[in-house]
């Protein structure tokens, strides 16, 4: 392995503003490990062409000493953001062949501000999934094992592809969406760091819809650091998404102080799950003890519409998905299926081209939106969202951030917990609250699972305060001091 | 509420998802478990909560009435699976 790939975010920007080495270089050492670890089946479309134009161009600029923030850093992206004149396809076969005539204003924002991309990532399709095994293009492979196992993990989802990428030093990081936990829980099943900040804070425009309310763009790195970095190139206001917010954006990197003395760290009763393994309360505990080490303090909260929140989910993002993925009608772009008459091509398209789980989501979104039981199912899980967020603004009248373990288990093998769909659902218990109220939130690796595997403790803030986010993860990172590394 | 073959078949033509009769069964037992496992839902006392309509407390913004983008068919037309003279084809609808 390279050592170019070993770098951090941050090291890599700060060497080739030094000239230790070109863009080029780094971009070729990525690509090199990219060909290497074809076996992850972490990308679906790579861009080596593309990846060493932009690093010629970035070279071009830093002679020049005229470096943009991310300048030359080489990147995945998530097949779910808009790459103009490369295939995007949600991992979906209803996107086959789509190549979209414009791009997404976050991966805009990332080639303005100098990244290169390496190629498109892996992820569940639409996005619905916490495995990446709902990928059509199969699925994606965790770069850890157990120990004394050889069997293949999967990386977690929807997110997989990008942080399997960035685990396996592919990519210095990698652009991820998180509507239920899809940013967080790979990034905790693969050892990295995965933030999904304030809804709002960065656009969704150019990015394949999911959920629109819940749906949130976001990072995924191997520190603290490089996630404020990355998120700073990527936020900001835009006038193409009418949910986008008109906020300034701080300087994220600057928040990174160290200092947490006196901060009020909440420590939710209600997230000791039932079945909970004794080893996530401990990774929780050990948490606990280092923010308090470095001078704050927790204090125990409650969030008691947090037992509500997977099924309130289940109602809304369904929802959300039916509406928005009734615009994949063999019309304008995608596949089409042939059929009678037009109603009969509809229907064969959208059943040749969506996956089990993706019809299942719509199936159950089109019923609760049905005439008669709206109210029965999305008008009350949309009044218990406004509880669970309520529950939240409660909880920070009495704390600056909230800190809970990411996931109830690490990494599992492929095809377990597939034999019913809730089993699979409740991978996201942790991070679905979150996303309901649209709050930033981080996991961070900070400890090893009794067989070898990372676990990730999770940082909630408040909306827009990003900052306390990034500045407690960075205390509870140097604690951690992950060091380990997966073994391909 | 348990979700019985018919329901199954209308909510799909609803969704224009093209579902064989064999399936029908097993997506029947498969959404009925989610919306049994959903139901708990209804302890929760909701008399007076407004339902939540906007995630970040923002008022939508207004922008000046006019054109700023277009005269982009041929890309757009680019990723059509049928096109004819400019504009998206599908099958006959009227005889």
């Amino acid at each position: 392995m390279s050592e170019l790939t070993r770098l951090t975010l941050s090291d890599a920007r700060d060497g080739l503003r030094a000239k230790k080495f070109s863009a080029r270089e780094l971009t070729e050492a990525h690509l090199d490990a990219m060909a290497a670890a074809r076996s992850l089946n972490a990308f679906v479309t790579e861009t080596p062409d593309q990846a060493l134009a932009m690093a010629a161009a970035s070279d071009a600029k830093l002679a020049r000493g005229e470096g943009a923030a991310l300048e030359g850093v080489p990147l995945a992206i998530k097949d779910l953001f808009c790459t103009k004149d490369v295939l995007t396809t949600a991992c979906s076969r209803i996107l086959e062949g789509f190549k979209p005539p414009y791009e997404a204003t976050v991966t805009a924002k990332l080639w303005d501000a100098g990244a290169v991309m390496l190629g498109k990532t892996s992820l569940d399709e639409f996005a619905m999934g916490s495995s990446n095994a709902t990928s059509c293009h199969g699925p994606v492979e965790n770069p850890w094992r157990r120990r004394g196992d050889n069997r293949p993990l999967v990386p977690g989802g929807s997110s997989g592809g990008s942080a399997a990428a960035v685990a396996a030093r592919i990519a210095l990081g990698a652009t991820g969406t998180d509507t239920g936990g899809s940013i967080r829980q790979p990034a905790s099943f693969c050892g990295v760091v995965g933030m999904k900040p304030t809804y709002g804070r960065c656009s969704r425009w150019g990015v394949v819809a999911f959920a629109s309310s819940l749906d949130h763009p976001g990072p995924i790195t191997r520190t603290v650091r490089d996630a404020a970095l990355m998120l700073q190139a990527m936020s900001g206001h835009d006038p193409k998404d009418s949910t986008s917010a008109p906020v300034p954006v701080p300087d994220f990197a600057a928040s990174l102080t160290g200092d947490i003395r006196g901060l009020k760290i909440g420590v939710p009763k209600e997230y000791r799950v039932d079945g909970m393994p004794a080893e996530i309360e401990a990774l929780w505990q050990r948490g606990v003890e280092w923010i308090k080490s470095a001078g704050a303090i927790p204090v125990e909260i409650s969030l008691p519409m947090t037992k509500y929140a997977l099924a309130t989910y289940y109602i809304i993002a369904p929802a959300e998905a039916s509406s928005n993925l009734a615009r994949y009608d063999g019309v304008r772009f995608g596949l089409r299926v042939p059929g009678e008459s037009l109603d009969a091509m509809y229907e064969n398209t959208r059943a040749a081209g969506f996956g089990a789980e993706v019809k299942r989501r719509i199936l159950i979104g089109t019923y609760v939106l049905s005439a008669g039981y709206y109210d029965a199912y999305y008008l009350r899980a949309q009044k218990i969202r406004t509880l669970i967020a309520q529950d939240f603004e409660q909880a920070f009248t009495r704390c600056d951030a909230i800190l809970t373990p990411t996931t109830p288990s690490p990494a599992f093998a492929l095809g377990e917990k597939q034999d019913d769909p809730i089993t699979m659902y409740l991978n996201d218990v942790f991070t679905v609250p979150a996303d309901l109220a649209g709050l930033p939130a981080i996991s961070l690796p900070a400890g090893l699972s009794d067989d070898g595997l990372p676990l990730g403790l999770h940082v909630i803030g408040r909306a827009f305060d990003e900052e306390t986010v990034f500045r407690v993860a960075a205390v509870l990172e140097s604690a951690a001091n992950f060091t380990a590394e997966p073994t391909r | 509420m348990a979700l019985d073959k018919t329901i199954v078949a209308r909510i799909a033509t609803l969704a224009r998802i093209k579902v064989s009769d064999s399936e029908l069964e097993s997506l029947a037992g498969e959404l009925s478990g989610i919306l049994a496992w959903i139901e708990q839902l209804n302890e929760v006392d909701v008399t007076g909560v407004a339902p939540m309509t906007s995630v970040a407390h923002m008022k939508m913004p207004m922008r000046e009435d006019k054109v700023t983008d277009g005269g982009d068919r041929d890309a757009i037309l680019k990723n059509a699976p049928q096109e004819a003279r400019g504009f998206f084809a599908v099958p006959k609808v009227v005889e």
